[in-house]
């Protein structure tokens, strides 16, 4: 595993497009990552990216948040650090089903799930003052893994978690 | 990135709203601004035209469920107009297409 990239993101909104911008230009370079996983990768960082900055904000930490992109032959993953002063992911409220008209009492929220939906893996980590976030997609920058390969690599990580 | 936003009120009783661009927590504060705006010059069915989206993120979202719940408080509505799959992808994964109408084209949802 390399690290590709590191960047030093000062938390404010108008860097967002930037790093969505910077992840998914290295993520295309990737021969066997298709467009609508690039998409998803894009999607899940803008997500990180702004849970991380309003968590700096309610915190009133001006700091930066880290963004990393590591490869790997079979992988690519991104690693958002922020020191908004952490939370517990397996404790966030639930919203009312989308079917209950009360569900549009809610604007927020929505990200974490998202975020668990659209990559591979999704590993929130505590750190220093913070939140270290985990998100990876497999498909390698080589023809010759194949979609198996991918699909055991992620049952095999599956088990892990 | 710049948010566009066009707004054609020449359809009533409909006024539809045309974004461009991307829809994120830096640009969403506008869309939001729109709304209210449009909400309380006494626009009640409400079209946004999402087809010239580039990208759309849960804070957008948030922003439209926003705006949904304003308009229906007013006896109006807000119905969407999309068909690009990466778009429709978050409404899907999030359940929110259960809560929008959401039409493949603006005549569509004029008529709908």
């Amino acid at each position: 595993m390399i690290v590709a990239l590191e960047l030093q993101v000062p938390p404010r909104p108008e860097y967002i497009a930037v790093v969505r911008l910077v992840v998914s230009s290295l993520a295309s370079g990737r021969r066997n990552l298709a467009d609508e996983r690039i998409d998803d990768l894009k999607l899940a960082v803008s997500e990180a990216c702004t849970n991380a900055f309003e968590a700096h904000e309610r915190a009133g930490v001006t700091e930066a948040v880290r963004v990393r992109v590591l490869e790997a032959d079979e992988r690519m993953e991104v690693e958002i650090t922020d020191r908004g002063g952490g939370f517990d992911p397996d404790r966030l409220p639930l919203h009312p089903p989308v079917t209950d008209p009360s569900r549009l009492d809610f604007e927020r929220g929505l990200g974490i799930p998202l975020i668990r939906t659209l990559v591979d893996l999704a590993r929130f980590e505590p750190v220093e003052r913070g939140t270290r976030l985990r998100m990876v997609v497999f498909g390698g920058p080589a023809g010759d893994g194949g979609d198996e390969t991918v699909e055991i690599l992620r049952a095999v990580l599956a088990d892990e978690e | 990135m710049e948010l566009g936003m066009e707004v054609d009120d020449t359809r009533p009783p409909h006024t539809v709203l045309a974004v461009t661009g991307e829809v994120d927590v830096y640009t969403a504060p506008r869309l939001r601004e729109k709304l209210v705006e449009l909400s309380s010059q006494g626009h009640k069915q409400v079209v946004v035209d999402l087809e010239r989206v580039e990208f759309l993120d849960s804070t957008g979202l948030g922003v439209l469920v926003g705006g949904l719940k304003r308009l229906r408080s007013n006896d109006g509505d807000l119905a969407l107009v999309c068909t690009q799959p990466r778009i429709l992808k978050v409404f899907e994964i999030t359940g929110l297409t259960k809560v929008f109408s959401i039409s493949g084209s603006v005549d569509e949802a004029l008529a709908g």
